[in-house]
């Protein structure tokens, strides 16, 4: 904390009107375990934090409560069995999960992946995008108490999800991605059912915002809570949407480009980052909901690619045995939540000799230390929801 | 009829409305929240609709087991539950339906009425005191900061509507009600309703019960018919507070044949209220509890006090 502290801290510590009045009694702080079971967490995150009333002091984000050690199990895997593993970090982005590792995998194996494959990859990396941001517009209005977004936000996700079964088998871990390219072919008439499936969320998105933005009560939790300076950004590596609110203006798919991001987000394309400057909760949320309208302008631009591609193979055949060539490499993708990266070290065998994972929002919540102090137990709530995170990503 | 058989048929009457009315109530919000939801709401139990379903919860939670922390402070835990449900009672017992459909026709209702209801949140601080939990605790002092926003403003609106009728009886004052109130009344019944709402511990003022933040807040460590008991009181609390609204701010009765469908009119309109409070919890996300306050102090209480005005120099100059 110290000087750092100051800065993130909301303006000052506001006047507080909650609580007994504790003129003359003696007060002493309490500390308060927020879960490892607890509502607002999304699983078993646990936050220590001191409060002095209503207001907290100090606030340690203590993680693990979910670790499976990961890290140590893709060693003693092959490359097909690891990306069952990986996809599961971050449950709302396995799709996106999925394809650091194959990615890596195929530069080091220097594979040339079919274009169809690269555009299909693109096109249902959006549509995951899209699912995962759902998932958040409609679970953050209900840690503020609002508790009608989340079944809009559920009926377009499964518009979305019926898609993505459909090609994948999968609605979660979709498991479709493979060394050298996709599982399969794409089902005959997919992608128009993927046109309407965009057409429809993005038809009903309206219903959805009318309720988030432009609420009065909604703001007034919201905005001017739980600053965010670029620099803590910096210092804690944060990445993603929540970043991007805090007007650092860095997204992989435009800086780093993968797939078929070049030419998405080149000039003219329909690709496009969005920032806000404010770095509150309110702009982190905009940030996400806006990313939501990009990412299905994306998948159609995908859906009208593809249509355009001659037919052809969505994979590459491989040796039953894959070894990887001795060397190592780090692969970073976009994920929905933020930099998702992989260092893959490989001493030639079928196995990794080590694949470091890093995930988004174990950096992003690391934050939170900086953003709680200072904070309502009410902000708390608003603050923590607005890291948007994974808990599986966070412990690995 | 002797006096004491009409006490127990008066009794016995008000005891049936105040279980039926918040099934009633409750049953409604399960099913108008679920359709503004995109959802059916319950649809099995009783088989038509899930009409049944809350009786269903009601016979759940008879048969859980009745858990007192062992931390707890045991008399006042286990009190506390009748503490916020029996005031609600009362109240409902002064409130008429009609002229001469009322439980307890008291001479100055309206002080009986907001009184017992001030009682009911005691029940809640006992709860969050004698919880022995952190949360509860929280819980309760947030009801303790969020009474004191609520009660100034409520008591000014009521008292500009009994100034406008000149009585303090509900009867007198839904006697006395004409369709022009809905227009001079107007800023004490936007007051009333806000302040009710906040009584109520209902969305968009459920800071003290905030299961996002708190868990459950004051109630947390509650469980079976005890902890069924406060969710009574709550829906008990939406049937009062929406009885009170339509025979202050509405005409109670009044309406096409009022002479013997007076009553109907009084329950109708105190159900639509009832649809709104509903509504409110659909609609929108918690306030934090110092923004209630700022609120209170800054917008509804002046509001109330510009209302009290009004009334006074209307009711004065057309004397």
């Amino acid at each position: 904390m110290g000087q750092t502290g100051e800065v993130t801290t909301t303006d000052g510590p506001r006047e507080l009107t909650v609580g007994m009045g504790a003129g003359g009694l003696a007060t002493a702080d309490m500390v308060l375990n927020i879960g490892p079971q607890h509502p607002a967490t999304h699983g078993v995150l646990r936050l220590r934090i001191v409060v002095d009333g209503e207001r907290i002091i100090t606030a340690e984000p203590v993680v693990g409560y979910m670790h499976r050690g990961a890290e140590k199990l893709f060693e003693v895997r092959d490359y097909r069995q690891i990306i069952v593993l990986a996809n599961r970090h971050d449950w709302l982005s396995a799709f996106a999960n999925e394809l650091g590792v194959v990615l890596g995998v195929e530069q080091m194996l220097g594979l040339e992946v079919p274009e169809r494959a690269v555009w299909a990859r693109t096109l249902l990396a959006e549509l995951n995008r899209v699912l995962n941001h759902l998932m958040f517009l409609g679970s953050y209005p209900l840690e503020l108490g609002a508790i009608t977004p989340i079944f809009y936000a559920f009926r377009e996700r499964e518009e979305l999800q019926a898609v993505m079964e459909e090609a994948s088998g999968g609605r979660m871990h979709y498991m479709f991605n493979r060394v050298g390219g996709l599982k399969e072919d794409l089902p005959a008439g997919w992608l128009d059912r993927v046109t309407h499936a965009v057409r429809a969320v993005r038809g009903r998105l309206p219903d959805l915002e009318a309720l988030i933005s432009g609420n009065e009560i909604l703001e007034a939790r919201t905005r001017g809570i739980g600053l965010l300076s670029p620099e803590a950004v910096a210092a804690y590596g944060v990445s993603g949407p929540i970043a991007r609110a805090s007007g650092v203006d860095m997204d992989l798919r435009r800086d780093a480009p993968y797939l078929a991001y070049p030419e998405l987000f080149a000039p003219g394309g329909p690709g496009r980052v969005v920032t806000r400057t404010a770095g509150d909760c309110l702009a982190r949320l905009e940030v996400l909901l806006e990313q939501v309208h990009v990412s299905l302008d994306l998948a159609d631009a995908c859906v009208e690619r593809m249509r355009s591609l001659p037919q052809g193979p969505v994979n590459v055949r491989l040796p039953k045995v894959l070894k990887v060539p001795e060397g190592d490499l780090y692969t970073a993708t976009e994920n929905p939540l933020g930099f998702n990266g992989y260092y893959l070290v490989s001493r030639g065998e079928k196995t990794p000799w080590r694949l470091k994972l890093r995930s988004a929002s174990f950096n992003n919540i690391g934050v939170l230390r900086e953003l709680l102090p200072g904070a309502l137990i009410s902000d708390m709530v608003a603050i923590l929801g607005s890291t948007f995170f994974v808990v599986g990503d966070i412990d690995k | 009829m002797s006096p004491a058989v009409e006490v127990l048929v008066r009794t016995v009457a008000v005891l049936a409305a105040f279980l039926v009315l918040p099934l009633l109530v409750g049953q409604t919000e399960h099913k108008v929240m679920a359709h503004m939801q995109g959802r059916l709401g319950p649809m099995y139990a009783g088989g038509f609709h899930g009409w049944a379903q809350l009786v269903a919860d009601g016979v759940k939670f008879a048969q859980k087991e009745d858990v007192t922390p062992a931390a707890a402070d045991r008399p006042v835990f286990r009190l506390a539950p009748a503490v916020g449900l029996v005031p609600y009672l009362v109240a409902l017992a002064a409130v008429p339906l009609s002229p001469g459909l009322v439980g307890a026709d008291a001479p100055a209702s309206a002080v009986l009425v907001l009184a017992a209801t001030a009682v009911g949140i005691l029940g809640t601080l006992m709860a969050g005191w004698a919880s022995a939990n952190k949360y509860s605790l929280l819980g309760a002092m947030r009801a303790a900061a969020q009474l004191l926003s609520y009660e100034l403003p409520l008591v000014l609106a009521v008292a500009s509507v009994c100034l406008a009728a000149g009585s303090l009886s509900l009867t007198a004052i839904a006697g006395a009600w004409s369709p022009w109130w809905l227009l001079w009344q107007l800023p004490g019944a936007f007051v009333f309703l806000v302040a009710a709402v906040a009584e109520l511990q209902r969305p968009p003022f459920d800071m003290p019960v905030a299961d996002s933040e708190l868990v459950f807040g004051a109630y947390t460590e509650y469980t079976g018919l005890r902890f069924a008991f406060f969710l009574l009181a709550e829906y008990a609390g939406i049937v009062l507070m929406s009885l009170l609204f339509a025979v202050l701010y509405l005409g109670g009765w009044k309406g096409p044949l009022s002479g013997d469908l007076g009553w109907l009119w009084t329950l109708l309109k105190g159900f639509v209220v009832s649809v709104l409070v509903i509504w409110m919890r659909v609609a929108w996300p918690r306030l934090r509890e110092d923004q209630l306050q700022r609120l209170a102090w800054l917008g509804l209480v002046p509001l109330a006090l510009l209302q009290l005005a009004l009334t006074g120099v209307w009711v004065v100059a057309t004397a």
